[in-house]
């Protein structure tokens, strides 16, 4: 049989983690208020839903922008034959204003130096493939996004070494921390290219510090490497601290036009911060004629439909608009975060405190039977199966101990938020009151828990794949 | 600290970023940017250089806005089914976007082959599509083997960021560039002796440059290689929907079925709306694979190069309207067919043949009896003169690999038909000046 690339029989591509085997179990039985009230709630999907209205009353009231049209006029056919890779300039100038606006206009941008991708996605992927060789490395904080193991290491042949964050300072990034990576790098015989940060934190929800992304400077002007940074959450700042960028860093620290300069590059999007992640679009922007050259030529395998270009530059630019939206988005997202935060105390669990993102990073270290990943594993298993929630493990997210999970807020309805806290309710009592009679130590007690055990066992899905791990 | 800062870029930078493999020096986009600074405009009757490198299809937007325009109030004002497209990101792809391709690839194709929806993976372009299918079937350092001429851009979507390498099946104009088992067998040989595993066949068909269909015997000769060598057949049938008679194009999808898929996990089809339908702006390409692995493979892929579910709505509703499609192609096809005919009789008038064409969005064209000296630099001189004296921007043979120099693509269908008269007078002129009209 004709064979395939190792590229197409490896297993890079990370489909095999608990991360996507979740969706696959929600697929099988969705939750649906009226058709299926008794299915799996997804709460493992990053999804910003609560604004669409601001989004189609804009729509209804410009007609124009969907309709191929410019004042009235048709640009159908500039739109259809217009593939240049610099992207419409409307567009790019659109989204800087957007990117500033976000920013609180602290920082500017210079559309010539975006670069439209097909997807926050190809963003990084392309930028990793400027910036490193096969068997280079990046620098990634723990715990971060499972989809980063598949972007930007599986077609790049590029390495991921994590930067150790725990809970026992708020996951914030330590000097030591970096230097452990790096150390690490140097002793599995791994070039660093640089270091990439989510920021805000997926799946953490918190924004940087100024503290860290000053030392983040600092060790990437030490070691002479680059600093991406993935900011595709920074319209989702619902509550101090503020959102500072690491470009007003630079400024504010004088390396505009420096070597350095040259060296940090931002990733943005607008899947998540305008909810529109089928549209594709995503942005590279460097500071490095010659980055954002190779990706703008590298951009040809990824481009941003012509058509979804001039609807957005159209909505975009409307900046009455754009500015309404950022401050009324982020208004429902603090609501929504604040429900699910106030629901999971009353139910005695806790959440790390945050300020950002679409998801709320839950600790369930004290429902675990061990402290064990095995313990959060079976945990994982009962909330998905049990209780019906599909959550993601923090293990799928390279967190360093076991008991977290990352809890989406921002992708269904107030109702079926309510739903969802009530049912991890009757989970926690269900727990509480077998760990109670547990504690009256008869042999008829430990035979009706050996008895439930043994139900649950059997409630597993027989494909469960983890086994394979 | 200006030198500082560009020795800190130069590196820092990739290999890939660096290299020249995304061909932008050659002369395929030198041209471009003497058009475009000083681009001939039709109604200030201007004195600027005529596009006709640029392979796009124009001839039948019309057709496209007014469906449009009958369709209007479904596209994109339905607020109901907005969130639930700007949401949708499932790398699958719309399933009625997909059915509308597979539907709309059959009819091309006459109803003479089947495509199944669920093997189509979609892509931003046929340029990720060719890309992404060579990372999946071969690895750094292997080889494609392709018929020369080729499209010039193969160069940059095949080898840059895959390192995978290009071997030209080498094709002669005593045979009307047809690819034979000898130039296959040579070309595989090649390979080998440079200790180069080749994975599999490119084949374009229709071509590009040569605006012709590959013959069904010629298509047989090339399954049954790669059949014989164990390799992959990659059949980029991008401009399909333009070869001017349905009946005249065979697809290598209609061979299979006819022999009941056997062998078929080896051949994958590449295809594009860009050309065809004339939309290269919204970036709708997909891979066709007989081979599950592949089309499980490339779908998780093509999370990297998805197409806009805004687009894919649209062209989901366009491309399942029978009416529609079925007027579309037939018309498309006569439209281009005029075009041709028109340029190569003109050219003909000139004293200048075309290779004998039958699809495709431009014309082979023989210069050789210009040149002073059969050389690759003298068709790039001959090239230069014509760029800024005839003022036409045209793409040279060498940019597409042709063995023998002389050959030039000129592209028809990217202007209205004024212009096309006005080219043809320039050439016309032209050629009377050197006193080489017929």
């Amino acid at each position: 049989m004709t064979t395939l690339s190792s590229k197409a029989t490896c297993n890079s591509h990370g489909q095999d983690s608990s991360y996507f085997l979740g969706w696959q179990e929600y697929e099988k039985n969705p939750y649906d208020e009226a058709k299926n009230p008794n299915g799996i709630i997804q709460m493992g999907l990053a999804e910003n839903q609560l604004s669409f209205d601001l989004l189609e009353s804009w729509l209804a009231e410009n007609p124009d922008a969907a309709a191929f049209k410019r004042n009235g006029e048709s640009i159908f056919r500039e739109l259809a034959l217009f593939q240049d890779y610099h992207g419409l300039a409307a567009f790019k100038n659109a989204m800087v204003q957007f990117m500033a606006e976000i920013r609180g206009n602290k920082v500017s941008f210079d559309p010539n130096k975006l670069v439209l991708t097909a997807g926050a996605t190809s963003a990084n992927e392309t930028l990793v493939f400027c910036l490193a060789e096969p068997g280079e490395a990046f620098l990634l904080p723990t715990p971060y996004y499972p989809g980063f193991d598949r972007d930007l290491k599986w077609r790049t042949g590029v390495e991921i070494v994590p930067i150790h964050c725990t809970s026992s300072n708020g996951y914030k990034i330590t000097a030591p921390a970096i230097e452990a990576a790096y150390q690490l790098a140097q002793t599995r015989n791994l070039k660093v290219k640089g270091v990439l940060v989510t920021n805000p934190s997926n799946p953490l929800g918190i924004t940087l510090t100024r503290r860290e992304l000053d030392l983040l400077i600092n060790f990437i002007d030490a070691k002479g490497i680059h600093l991406i940074s993935d900011e595709i959450y920074s319209g989702t700042v619902f509550n101090s601290p503020s959102f500072v960028s690491i470009m007003e860093v630079l400024v504010n620290r004088n390396y505009v036009g420096t070597g350095l300069w040259n060296r940090v590059h931002i990733v943005y999007s607008l899947s998540k911060d305008l909810g529109l992640p089928g549209f594709r679009v995503g942005a590279i922007y460097s500071n490095d004629h010659l980055v954002v050259a190779a990706a703008t030529k590298m951009s040809s395998f990824g481009l941003v439909s012509s058509q979804t270009q001039y609807l957005l530059s159209a909505m975009l630019s409307d900046s009455k608009f754009a500015k309404n939206y950022i401050v009324e988005n982020q208004k429902r997202l603090q609501n929504r975060h604040a429900m699910l935060v106030n629901g999971l105390k009353t139910t005695g669990i806790s959440c790390l405190e945050s300020n950002a993102g679409l998801f709320c990073w839950v600790d369930m270290r004290h429902l675990l039977s061990s402290k064990t990943f095995e313990a959060e594993m079976d945990l994982w298993k009962k909330i998905v199966y049990q209780v019906g929630l599909n959550i993601s493990p923090g293990s799928s997210c390279h967190c360093d101990e076991p008991g977290w999970f990352r809890v989406c807020f921002a992708n269904m309805s107030e109702e079926t938020l309510e739903l969802a806290i009530r049912r991890i309710k009757s989970f926690v009592n269900t727990i509480s009151s077998s760990k109670t009679s547990e504690g009256l130590s008869s042999s008829s007690t430990k035979n009706t828990r050996r008895k439930s055990l043994a139900k649950w066992v059997f409630r597993l899905s027989f494909n469960d794949r983890d086994r394979e791990r | 600290m200006v030198a500082e800062k560009l020795q800190y870029s130069s590196v820092r930078l990739s290999k890939v970023a660096v290299s020249e493999t995304h061909g932008e020096d050659s002369p395929y986009f030198a041209g471009w940017k003497v058009y475009d600074e000083n681009p001939y405009d039709e109604l200030s009757d201007s004195d600027g250089v005529i596009q006709m490198g640029l392979a796009e299809n124009q001839v039948s937007f019309d057709l496209v806005e007014e469906y449009l325009e009958k369709h209007s109030a479904n596209i994109g004002n339905e607020a109901s089914t907005f969130r639930e497209n700007a949401l949708f990101q499932d790398y699958h792809g719309l399933k009625s976007f997909r059915k509308a391709m597979a539907s709309f690839m059959e009819q091309i194709r006459g109803g003479r082959a089947k495509f199944d929806p669920d093997k189509i993976v979609i892509t931003a372009g046929a340029t990720a599509a060719n890309e992404l299918l060579t990372f999946i079937l071969a690895d750094p350092g292997d080889a494609l083997l392709i018929p020369t001429p080729y499209y010039p851009g193969f160069d940059r979507d095949l080898r840059w960021r895959t390192g995978v390498n290009i071997i030209p099946i080498h094709c002669k104009s005593s045979n009307n560039f047809e690819i034979t088992r000898e130039s296959l067998e040579s070309a595989y040989d090649e390979a080998e002796s440079k200790n180069v595993k080749v994975r599999g066949v490119l084949i374009t068909n229709p071509s590009n440059p040569l605006g012709a269909t590959i013959a069904r015997p010629v298509l047989e000769g090339i399954l049954e290689f790669v059949t014989r060598k164990n390799i992959h057949l990659v059949s980029d049938e991008i401009y399909s929907g333009s070869a001017f008679s349905s009946d005249e194009f065979v697809s290598i999808s209609e061979i299979l079925e006819a022999r009941k898929y056997q062998e078929s996990e080896r051949v994958h089809i590449v295809y594009s709306l860009s050309k065809d339908l004339g939309l290269p702006g919204f970036r709708v390409g997909t891979i066709y694979s007989y081979n599950d692995h592949v089309v499980k493979t490339a779908r998780r892929m093509s999370s990297f190069t998805l197409i806009s579910s805004q687009t894919q709505q649209l062209l989901a509703s366009m491309l399942s309207d029978r009416q529609f499609t079925e007027s579309y192609i037939k018309t498309n096809r006569e439209r281009l067919k005029k075009r041709q005919q028109m340029i190569v009789s003109g050219l003909e008038n000139s004293g200048i043949k075309c290779l004998r064409g039958n699809a495709g969005l431009f014309c082979w064209m023989n210069l050789n009896p210009l040149l002073n000296e059969c050389t690759k630099e003298q068709e790039l001189e001959l090239w230069k003169l014509i760029l800024h004296e005839v003022k036409l921007n045209i793409s040279p043979g060498s940019s597409c690999h042709c063995s023998e120099p002389g050959w030039f693509r000129v592209c028809f269908a990217n202007m209205s038909e004024r212009t096309l008269e006005v080219a043809l007078k320039r050439i016309h002129n032209f050629m009377s000046s050197r006193n080489l009209c017929s």
